[in-house]
């Protein structure tokens, strides 16, 4: 008697009750990933143009940008707090819109698996990095610095 | 797959082209966010590794990629905030149009100033 399959409509009352799932069964990924895009994307549009304006725009522009620049940039946590948002925002926005593009255009499983596995390795340790840099960052790391912060 | 669907309302309009461009600049900023931070990695490894390599993009070539890089980036940036606007507001469907025009207004109105100065810090030394 234990080994009745489990009627329809107790699995559609279970999905209804949620476990993450909606009424098809699936999970709400996508609709996250859709909204996420609009979300980071707003945010993105003002860090990224405000990190291209005071790195392009200001001073000498490109030929003002060296490790000096980017000493006096991070001496400020308002710069490291930007840099960090932007890095995590652009990567996990820039890694959503690959996989869309894979989902796409690669229509071999094998082939979609293995191009979402090199873009998730890829992304995983261009994000820790960036953000190992922005937290260990050392202005001094040259012990003859003539930066002023290293005096 | 079929090769050739019938030709519609959306199929090689703006609105195919704008999502076409959409992707294409999508992931070239990518692909460049990739080795930006990996450029800029180098700060922990000595302040003269850093140099040299931001040195070797201080030329006209590296110069030119960087107004290219910037002309995806504001596109992206303002087709993606028609996008959203198309999505949530109750009369951009209707007036897609006029935002296709915005986008490229705004996209002009910010880019012709960036070129002017990025070109002068390129050439001029």
């Amino acid at each position: 008697m234990s080994d009745i399959a489990a009627p329809r409509s107790s699995s559609r009352a279970r999905n209804l009750k949620g476990g993450g799932r909606n009424r098809s069964g699936q999970t709400n990924f996508e609709l996250y990933s859709w909204l996420f895009m609009r979300l980071s994307g707003l945010a993105l549009v003002v860090l990224v143009l405000g990190h291209l304006f005071t790195n392009l725009m200001l001073g000498d522009g490109i030929n003002g940008l060296d490790f000096a620049f980017v000493a006096g940039k991070w001496a400020s946590p308002l710069w490291q707090v930007w840099d960090l948002l932007m890095l995590w925002l652009a990567m996990l926005h820039g890694t959503n819109g690959m996989r869309t593009i894979i989902n796409d255009y690669a229509e071999k499983d094998q082939t979609r698996f293995w191009l979402k596995a090199l873009l998730l390795t890829a992304s995983i340790v261009i994000v820790v990095l960036g953000t190992l840099v922005i937290f260990t960052f050392d202005p001094c790391l040259d012990p003859h610095s003539t930066l002023s912060v290293c005096q | 797959m079929p090769s050739k669907p019938a030709g519609t309302l959306y199929r090689g309009r703006e609105g195919m082209w704008s999502w076409v461009a959409h992707r294409i600049t999508g992931v070239g900023i990518f692909f460049f966010l990739l080795v930006h931070v990996l450029d800029t990695a180098l700060v922990r490894v000595s302040p003269e590794a850093y140099n040299e390599v931001i040195g070797t993009y201080k030329n006209p070539i590296v110069g030119l990629m960087e107004v290219g890089l910037v002309g995806a980036i504001l596109f992206h940036a303002f087709n993606g905030i028609r996008l959203i606007l198309v999505d949530f507001w109750a009369k951009g469907p209707r007036n897609q149009r006029k935002l296709m025009i915005g986008v490229g207004v705004v996209w002009v109105v910010l880019f012709v100033p960036f070129v002017a100065r990025h070109l002068t810090h390129v050439f001029g030394g």
